[in-house]
């Protein structure tokens, strides 16, 4: 539970970003997940005046506020036609529609969960982000950032031009957290394949090796299945095994492939 | 701090303190309907409307209902009575306890969706867990209130 001595909606960005300096000031997302913690909190600190719950278009780019809901970004039809749905999939499974009518996007990544659905399917969306401090970066460096800063995730900026999209996630059970995670994307002939839940972060492997340089077949799309699944690395959680995860990887990887040339 | 909402319609005005939960708020408000199953954000037990929105209360703070519009199944007995007895006929209650959380919702699902297909039901009603019913009493129920409805129209 969240023991919180005083709570203020902001009313600029400055103010938020002034009043996060502090270590025990925290910014509240959909604050599904910060409930969670056991912890005292000197001021929380809410954006929900601030206007971050619209979804623009900006030139070359859907430009997302930090406190767009999950439920949100699986309704929003330029969105999902742009991904041709892999939005709605990467987010369907959470929990359930009152959930996501809380948990927000802002939230989502700046978590940088292992387990993140929203992180894997917006990595190979080769989203990028702006924090209020220290600017816009793509979603890729972000996650390299030290887990302690303390700035404020204004913005999710997603590129029109995205190519073929598909996301596949692996549960034990439906509405639980994944035990794996995978998102494909190809552009301009070049092939992105995103794993998540391994159980560490989302990262994203290209195909390095050109398996898929003439084209994606049952066998080639086996093949870059095989290779993902190799480097990858995987570990051992309370809801799967290391080799249970390589083995998923390697058949979602090959079932995306084969999925996205069929649809194409 | 200074709270004023609207509830089932009415405004209100209370002291709560920063932390406190929108569950908490509502129960001390009297609407007893408003259940605790989890507290982890994983049983759509404690689910109200804000705006028209269902949400988990357990999972909000009540300040941040500030100028907003909540409703709790107090306040929606007319809507639910329309159907919640299609689905008490299929024996879906048991030990009756997520039933609030699931009127609240499938509320907010027929408005959203006034004629849903099963697996619209399905997937709008997977945020509600009952240790009891394995889930097709509800559907059912809610199947047989929307053929009802249409027979009738
Ligand atoms: C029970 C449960 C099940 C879940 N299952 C899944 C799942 O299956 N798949 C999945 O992908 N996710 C899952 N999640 C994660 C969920 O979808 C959200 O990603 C998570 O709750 C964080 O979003 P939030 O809006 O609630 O953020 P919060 O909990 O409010 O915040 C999370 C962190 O981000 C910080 N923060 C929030 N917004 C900002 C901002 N704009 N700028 C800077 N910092 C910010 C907060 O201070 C906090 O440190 C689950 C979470 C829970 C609690
Ligand atoms: S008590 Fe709120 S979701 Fe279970
Ligand atoms: S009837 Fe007992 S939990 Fe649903």
């Amino acid at each position: 539970m969240l023991n919180i001595k005083t709570y203020v909606r902001v009313q600029s960005l400055e103010e938020a970003y002034d009043l996060c300096q502090k270590k025990n000031n925290v910014v509240l997302g959909g604050m599904l997940w910060l409930k969670m913690q056991r912890r005292s909190v000197g001021t929380a600190i809410d954006l929900s005046d601030l206007g971050l719950d619209q979804i623009e278009e900006d030139g070359d780019f859907y430009r997302l506020g930090a406190m767009v809901t999950l439920r949100t970004l699986e309704l929003h039809p330029g969105l999902n036609e742009l991904t041709q749905g892999a939005l709605r999939e990467s987010v369907r499974h959470i929990v359930g529609v009152q959930f996501r009518n809380l948990a927000t996007v802002g939230g989502s990544l700046w978590g940088r969960f292992g387990f993140s659905d929203v992180l894997t399917v917006m990595l190979a969306l080769d989203a990028q982000v702006e924090l209020y401090h220290a600017g816009r970066m793509s979603l890729e460096a972000f996650t390299q950032l030290p887990r302690q800063q303390h700035d404020i995730l204004t913005h999710v900026l997603i590129p029109k031009k995205v190519g073929r999209v598909v996301y596949l996630s692996q549960r034990n059970i439906s509405t639980d957290f994944p035990t794996l995670t995978c998102a494909l994307s190809r552009k301009d002939g070049a092939y992105t394949c995103v794993i998540g839940a391994r159980p560490q972060m989302a990262q994203v492997y290209r195909d390095e090796k050109g398996l898929l340089s003439g084209g994606v077949t049952e066998e080639t799309a086996r093949a870059f299945g095989e290779d993902v699944a190799e480097r990858a690395t995987f570990g051992s959680s309370l809801r799967a095994g290391e080799e249970y995860r390589r083995n998923v990887c390697a058949v979602l990887v090959r079932r995306g492939l084969l999925a996205m040339e069929k649809e194409g | 701090m200074e709270l004023k909402l609207t509830l089932n319609g009415r405004a209100v005005a209370a002291s709560v303190e920063a932390d406190t939960l929108l569950i908490d708020f509502l129960r001390a408000q009297g609407c007893l309907s408003v259940k605790r199953g989890c507290e982890t954000a994983n049983c759509g037990l404690c689910t109200v409307l804000m705006d028209g929105t269902p949400v988990l209360s357990c999972s909000v703070l009540a300040l941040r209902a500030a100028g907003h519009h909540i409703q709790t199944l107090e306040g929606l007995q007319e809507e639910a009575a329309d159907f919640a007895a299609f689905i008490a006929d299929q024996g879906a209650e048991q030990c009756g306890f997520c039933n609030p959380g699931f009127v609240m919702n499938t509320v907010a699902l027929l408005r959203e969706n006034p004629d849903p297909t099963d697996d619209e039901i399905r997937a709008y009603l997977a945020g509600n867990l009952c240790r009891c019913s394995g889930y097709e009493g509800q559907l059912r129920g809610i199947r047989a209130y929307l053929d009802h409805k249409k027979g009738r129209g």
